[in-house]
């Protein structure tokens, strides 16, 4: 199981990546934290005949947090942004989705550009990329540009970008304003310890001084061939005080009319029916978080 | 056919080059063009653990990471963590615990737990756990390896602490 041959380019400039992507396209394939890509290439499921490493291209791992955003660079590694001090405190919710990436070993060099561009309907970040109403912003000889995350997912590792573009950077949104409380969970099956999920929930949640729920943001992943937020539910939970009956019409909400993929690790059926029991757990243990949230 | 690069690499502490295809694994280089037959090779895409290593202070799938893209790293492999013929305290306590028996996959999980000792001498057993859940053992059944995992982080931290005759 070794990969096809394959040029290897490695640019020490943005531009000269972008330079490197335009001319060679589709038959050239851009490599990050290899953890995707990389067993792709062993199984040869794709045979790129370049590839553009960015490994050397500076600054493309910066991570930045401004006005309640956490702007993390193509490059960043899933670990280094899991630990940052900074991310967790704007973003809670992403470090605890990345505590159920995978291993260590693997969120050494993984990247979150990397997740992202790789779109696995099952993947963590997409989810909260998407939950968080987040950006996705791609650069190529042509210009720059930045797109919502719900835009950029059109189903199984198929996104927005064009063959010539690659991902500079990925935005996650604040969920409220810094005066309101928020609460968040994330919840998964999957067959063993670090799989991809059979089926995964997002919450997160933000009340006012009334108590009441201000905002509400649900999506699932590892269901339906992408990441997809349920704004039915968050409707449902809006301006409610989480009375019982209402976490209830969220959850169920939430699962309703939801196009469940079918495969050989779980039926439609299965992940409709995994999907619901662990959103109705994301909603309550986000909403216990966010009530506790003095 | 694309033609070989050269790569230098610090392997155990002693600087290497070697000429490598683009398409080669670290894996692939260390044990092919190094001679480090202890990085052991199973599932080739990143599920099993039994290729892990040290580059740069972190964990790494050998599998995973292409030798060129690793040209200027450090790295560490099971033959860098003993010292001559006295073994590293994990692996003194595999032997002891009946931590391995085929001994496949037993490279992956002394590295792992080597780097996490090191980041985080007091690590609980559900950090061990949780790192120990990125290694497939299909011998042992994970218990003696948990209980090797826990008496060698008592045998380092009495290293750190000076007894006499362990070594860290």
């Amino acid at each position: 199981m070794k990969p096809a041959p394959f040029e290897y380019c490695a640019p020490t400039s943005l531009d000269e990546a972008i330079d490197v992507l335009a001319r060679h396209g589709d038959a050239a394939k851009v490599l990050a934290g290899g953890q995707s890509l990389v067993p792709m290439l062993n199984m040869r499921l794709v045979r790129p005949s370049v590839l553009i490493s960015l490994r050397h291209v500076p600054a493309l791992d910066d991570v930045a947090v401004t006005g309640g955003w956490a702007r993390i660079g193509g490059m960043a590694r899933q670990r280094a942004v899991e630990e940052d001090p900074a991310v967790r405190q704007v973003c809670p919710l992403l470090t605890e989705a990345l505590g159920l990436v995978a291993h260590p070993a693997i969120r050494n060099q993984g990247t979150i550009g990397g997740s992202v561009v790789h779109a696995d309907p099952a993947a963590e970040i997409p989810a909260v990329l998407v939950a968080l109403q987040g950006t996705v912003t791609l650069v190529s000889t042509r210009g720059r540009r930045t797109m919502p995350a719900d835009e950029f997912f059109r189903g199984p590792l198929t996104t927005a970008a064009e063959p010539d573009e690659l991902l500079a950077e990925v935005a996650f949104g604040p969920l409220c304003a810094p005066s309101l409380a928020s609460g968040w969970a994330v919840e998964e099956v999957s067959r063993r310890h670090g799989d991809f999920a059979l089926a995964g929930a997002v919450v997160a949640l933000a009340r006012d001084a009334d108590r009441r729920i201000a905002d509400a943001r649900i999506a699932l992943f590892g269901v339906e061939d992408r990441p997809t937020r349920r704004p039915t539910a968050e409707a449902a939970l809006r301006g409610t005080r989480g009375e019982p009956a209402a976490l209830t019409d969220a959850a169920a909400l939430a699962v309703r009319d939801v196009r469940a993929l079918e495969d050989l690790h779980a039926s439609a059926g299965l992940r409709a029916q995994l999907a619901g029991v662990l959103v109705r757990r994301a909603i309550d243990r986000a909403y216990r978080k966010v009530m506790n949230d003095a | 056919m694309p033609e070989r690069m050269q790569i230098a690499l610090v392997v155990n502490g002693e600087s290497r080059t070697t000429a490598v295809e683009p398409r080669d694994s670290l894996a692939d280089c260390l044990r092919e063009n190094l001679g480090l037959t202890g990085t052991h090779l199973g599932c080739e895409h990143g599920m099993c653990g039994a290729c892990t290593i040290i580059v740069d202070g972190r964990t790494a799938r050998a599998c995973l990471l292409l030798a060129v893209e690793a040209n200027g790293s450090e790295i560490t492999t099971v033959e860098g963590v003993a010292s001559g013929e006295a073994l590293h305290p994990i692996q003194q306590a595999f032997m002891e615990e009946h931590a391995l028996q085929c001994g496949f996959c037993t490279p992956g999980f002394v590295m792992t737990l080597y780097q996490l000792l090191r980041e985080r001498p007091d690590a609980d057993e559900a950090e061990i756990r949780d790192h120990l859940g990125g290694h497939l053992c299909r011998c042992t059944g994970y218990r003696n390896i948990l209980v090797a995992a826990v008496k060698a982080r008592a045998r380092l931290r009495d290293a750190r602490a000076g007894q006499p005759g362990v070594r860290a």
